[in-house]
């Protein structure tokens, strides 16, 4: 496959703006005659809904929620970067950008970030304007904090619920449109199927989960914003019904996947606390602003955390990272917590967990100052574990977070599929190797606010004559059919094991050999282990209920089957990648003092999957990254 | 830990429900409410049962999408969290524990415990935004906002429209969701140009929807898993009364 990212000509700082300035606007009256689907109602795809919307295209959003307001969005807790300079203390655009690709280990483009940054300062004015209660200071102004991996304060933030806020923001201007019959809403609802119709994506066959029916609906075009897939991992900080299916069918009808082994582990998380445990809560790292993270210097030490003298503690990221410290991005603070915990100092019951200690910012600052800035955590915290960060440090562990990977897209957000575009988490675009704190909400807003809406347009000028796109046609009796035949075979099986048990399975298989440390050996074991655990999943599974009801185990079990597939595609990225860099960390490849080797000479691509039909070995393609406009340097944080 | 469960069954938005008995041994403390409902559906799975029906997704207490009756209040026992955040913990050894969906007429049954919330939807929809397109908004700094106005701004937007408000409400009414979202943007200067039209819209949309009308029992206000206090509801009620009266339009 001939892969072409269409990035503009020009300078960097100003491909946007000719982009804009030549590519093909429709008019009103015409927009009416657009019809779009956009699968996935968080923080991109709400934005994007609403933004289509107010344009005048007609609008069908789809979530598999009940509402387009619980989208996982909801759930992202420190920030949102901007570059707007308010402190004064030497941002701009240029170096949110650089500090995006660097934090991404240079495995990003470099098109895409900028423009990433250079929209960062609108979405602040956007969101503002929505009515979104960030953080201000006492003159009135909106206040700012810094966060992992940057030294300057540009992260805008509502206490520790900013990715609640941005999202009821963006709920509500969705809301507008599905007032004004801009946007039809169909909740409860999921992607089943991706349509083609003469190699352009015209729809898709979703079902309506309440009732169990299945669903035609029709488009010009169809934007997914269906979120990461962490879930794969069993345990991670998403919430339960996150999932990759809707990506994964639209990879099985030809769009590519991109590093999907690009995961990131986020290292502040509350340590699983048995084996029944369902998802594992994170902590913001925003909390890394004012506590220190450190283990006993004594193997097994079991005394209580207050009862170790200061002597006898290793704030093992201090001491390793002195510039950056406590605030190390979150790739580097995860293995160095794995490292920590393998050796013999983790604490808790589990001995996986490290202390994050607030002794010191409480005595610095004073009990108001630190529960003005991070109440709402330390109370779900207490609520969890039943401790008191006020009185004993906290205990946290890495767990997989972020997905950095997903559908590969070219600088039109569209996938290699003409008229299906991936926006927000699911596609791979903005953040490489490794995505820097408080950007994932910023790339969501920016893909769904300001980016689709413009390169959206631009293809479905084509399309103003087309006219309503038809469900009754061989392309939608195929995939409604296929879609049918899953369910019955899901349901048919009738063997003895809940798709819970193999989810956890495959989790486990994941975080073991596919998480934070990955090595040749140990991914070649996962792909067997994947394709039995696939082949047992088939055999053995057993779905209770029936498909013409609301029925959680039928949806679970769908989502199982398709992570299983996926699975083994992001341990061939994995293993095809022999570098380590930003998340993905080969035990083969790192230096002396075991730090991350990154190699450009062969490795400064993306790898772009190809699907070659089931039980085929996936397609490599590559998509070689040119960086002119900063230097590839060893990403150091010491 | 040893528990007995008393679960509301209903096939269908249309079938008639019952409480059924189930039975848990060796449940951890540390387990959450949810976890242990998916203990019991593993169980009803080896026995080939139909499992159990809930709604829930972020388990971490924002999403708002859990939400059933046990022991008969809103999220639990405790006060300030909901239902993913209850942890067996907070329950005696040997204890039987009731579960039941949301009783309130505009919140119908299509499940077990999952139940219609999409008239809160509406309600949003019915004025809850300020109409500001992408693109078209001014520097975010050109309006300062008082820092005590935009704090209280943020504890009533903090309301996750879980329903637990209205469904703990003797008559049902969902007032403390409304003037959540009245009040979160009449406190600020973007919210306050649509503030009329805003709660005239939202107010006829709960009415419609037919949720029941306030009499200041506070309910709500002690079972909101977020904290959203009563005086949002008396700060919706003086916007009512500026709409109706003094607003020509």
């Amino acid at each position: 496959m001939l892969l072409d990212a269409r990035i503009p000509e020009g300078p960097l700082a100003e491909k946007w703006s000719l982009y804009k300035s030549k590519i093909r606007l429709i008019n009103p009256a015409n927009k009416r005659r657009v019809d779009v689907i956009v699968v996935g109602s968080g923080l991109a795809g709400a934005s994007a809904a609403a933004s289509l919307g107010e344009l005048g295209y007609s609008v069908k959003c789809f979530c598999f929620q009940d509402s387009p307001r619980r989208a996982h969005s909801v759930a992202a807790q420190g920030g949102i970067n901007a570059a707007k300079n308010y402190q004064n203390d030497g941002d701009n655009v240029y170096r949110l950008f650089f500090d995006t690709i660097k934090g991404g280990d240079y495995r990003s483009r470099e098109a895409n970030v900028y423009r990433l940054s250079e929209l960062s300062v609108s979405i602040i004015d956007q969101c503002v304007a929505q009515g979104v209660p960030f953080a201000r200071e006492y003159g009135g102004l909106l206040a700012n904090r810094s966060f992992g991996g940057v030294q300057v304060q540009r992260t805008f933030y509502a206490r520790g619920q900013t990715g609640q806020q941005l999202l009821l923001g963006s709920y509500s201007a969705l809301s507008r449109q599905v007032a004004k019959g801009r946007v039809t809403m169909l909740p409860r609802r999921e992607m089943l199927d991706l349509v083609l119709i003469d190699g352009k994506a015209r729809g898709i066959v979703a079902r309506n989960l309440a009732t169990g029916e299945l669903e035609r609906h029709s488009a010009h075009a169809v934007v997914l914003a269906t979120g990461g897939y962490g879930t794969a991992y069993y345990l991670s900080t998403l919430a339960l019904g996150c999932n990759a299916s809707a990506a994964w069918k639209a990879y099985k009808r030809g769009a590519c996947i991109a590093s999907p082994s690009f995961t990131q582990i986020h290292p502040t998380c509350i340590p699983a606390a048995g084996e029944h445990q369902s998802k594992l809560t994170l902590m913001s790292e925003s909390l890394r602003n004012d506590g220190r993270i450190w283990v006993p210097k004594a193997l097994g030490d079991n005394r209580p955390p207050g009862d170790i003298p200061e002597g006898e503690r290793d704030y093992y990221l201090e001491r390793k990272y002195p510039s950056y410290g406590n605030l190390a991005p979150r790739d580097v603070s995860s293995r160095a917590a794995k490292e920590v915990c393998d050796a013999g100092h983790g604490v808790g019951p589990t001995g996986l967990g490290v202390y994050l200690d607030f002794k010191d910012a409480l005595a610095r600052d004073g009990r108001d100052t630190i529960a003005s800035r991070y109440g709402n955590l330390f109370e779900m915290y207490l609520t969890i574990t039943g401790e008191d960060p006020y009185e004993v440090p906290m205990r946290i562990y890495p767990a997989a977070h972020f997905t950095m990977g997903g559908l590969w897209v070219d600088y039109d957000l569209m996938t290699t599929i003409p008229g299906l575009y991936a926006i927000g988490e699911c596609n791979f675009a903005d953040h490489g190797a490794n995505r820097l704190g408080a950007n994932s909400l910023l790339q969501a807003c920016v893909d769904g606010y300001f980016v689709i809406p413009y390169t959206l347009g631009d293809y479905l000028a084509d399309d103003i004559r087309t006219g309503p796109v038809a469900t009754d046609t061989p392309a939608f009796d195929e995939a409604e059919r296929g879609v049918r035949e899953r369910l019955d075979r899901l349901l048919g099986v009738g063997g003895t094991t809940s798709p819970r048990r193999f989810h956890k399975q495959l989790g486990g298989i994941l975080w073991d050999r596919c998480g934070m440390v990955r090595s040749a050996k140990g991914l070649e074991s996962a792909i067997t282990d994947l394709r039995a655990l696939r082949e047992d999943f088939w055999r053995n599974v057993r779905v209770t209920g029936r498909a013409d009801t609301l029925n959680p185990e039928l949806e679970r079990a769908g989502r199982v089957a398709d992570f299983l597939e996926l699975a083994e595609l992001i341990c061939h990225d994995a293993l095809d990648r022999e570098e380590s860099c930003g998340a993905h960390f080969r035990e083969e490849y790192q230096t002396e003092d075991g730090e991350a080797l990154r190699n450009d000479e062969e490795y400064k691509y993306v790898s772009v999957w190809e699907h070659q039909g089931d039980g085929e070995p996936p397609k490599l393609n590559k998509e070689h990254l040119e960086f002119a406009n900063v230097e590839l340097a060893v990403r150091s944080y010491k | 830990m040893d528990l007995k469960f008393k679960i509301w069954r209903q096939d269908g938005p249309e079938a008639a429900g019952r409480m059924e008995d189930y039975e848990l041994t060796g449940i951890s403390p540390d387990m959450s409410l949810l976890e242990t409902l998916d203990v019991l559906n593993e169980q009803l799975i080896a026995n080939g049962e139909t499992a159990i029906a809930f709604d829930h997704d972020c388990r971490e207490g924002i999403c708002g999408t859990c939400g059933m009756f046990i022991d008969g209040r809103p999220h639990g026992p405790l006060t300030g969290i909901t239902t993913c955040q209850l942890h067996m913990r907070s329950f005696e050894d040997g204890a039987t524990i009731h579960v039941e969906p949301w009783r309130v007429d505009a919140f119908p049954v299509i499940r077990d415990l999952v139940v219609d919330r999409s008239a809160f939807d509406r309600v949003i929809q019915a004025g809850g935004f300020v109409s500001v397109n992408a693109g078209t908004a001014p520097e975010a700094n050109s309006i300062p906002v008082r820092r005590a106005d935009a704090e209280r701004a943020f504890d009533a937007a903090a309301c996750i429209g879980c329903g637990a408000c209205a469904a703990v409400c003797k008559n049902s009414s969902a007032m403390l969701f409304v003037a959540a979202k009245v009040s979160h943007l009449s406190l600020l200067p973007q919210g306050r140009v649509e503030a009329v039209e805003r709660v005239r819209g939202t107010v006829a949309q709960m009415d419609a929807e037919g949720f029941g009308g306030c009499t200041n029992t506070g309910a709500c206000e002690a079972e909101c898993p977020k904290h959203v206090s009563m005086e949002h509801i008396a700060r919706m009620n003086w916007e009512f009364v500026k709409a109706t009266l003094f607003s020509r339009e």
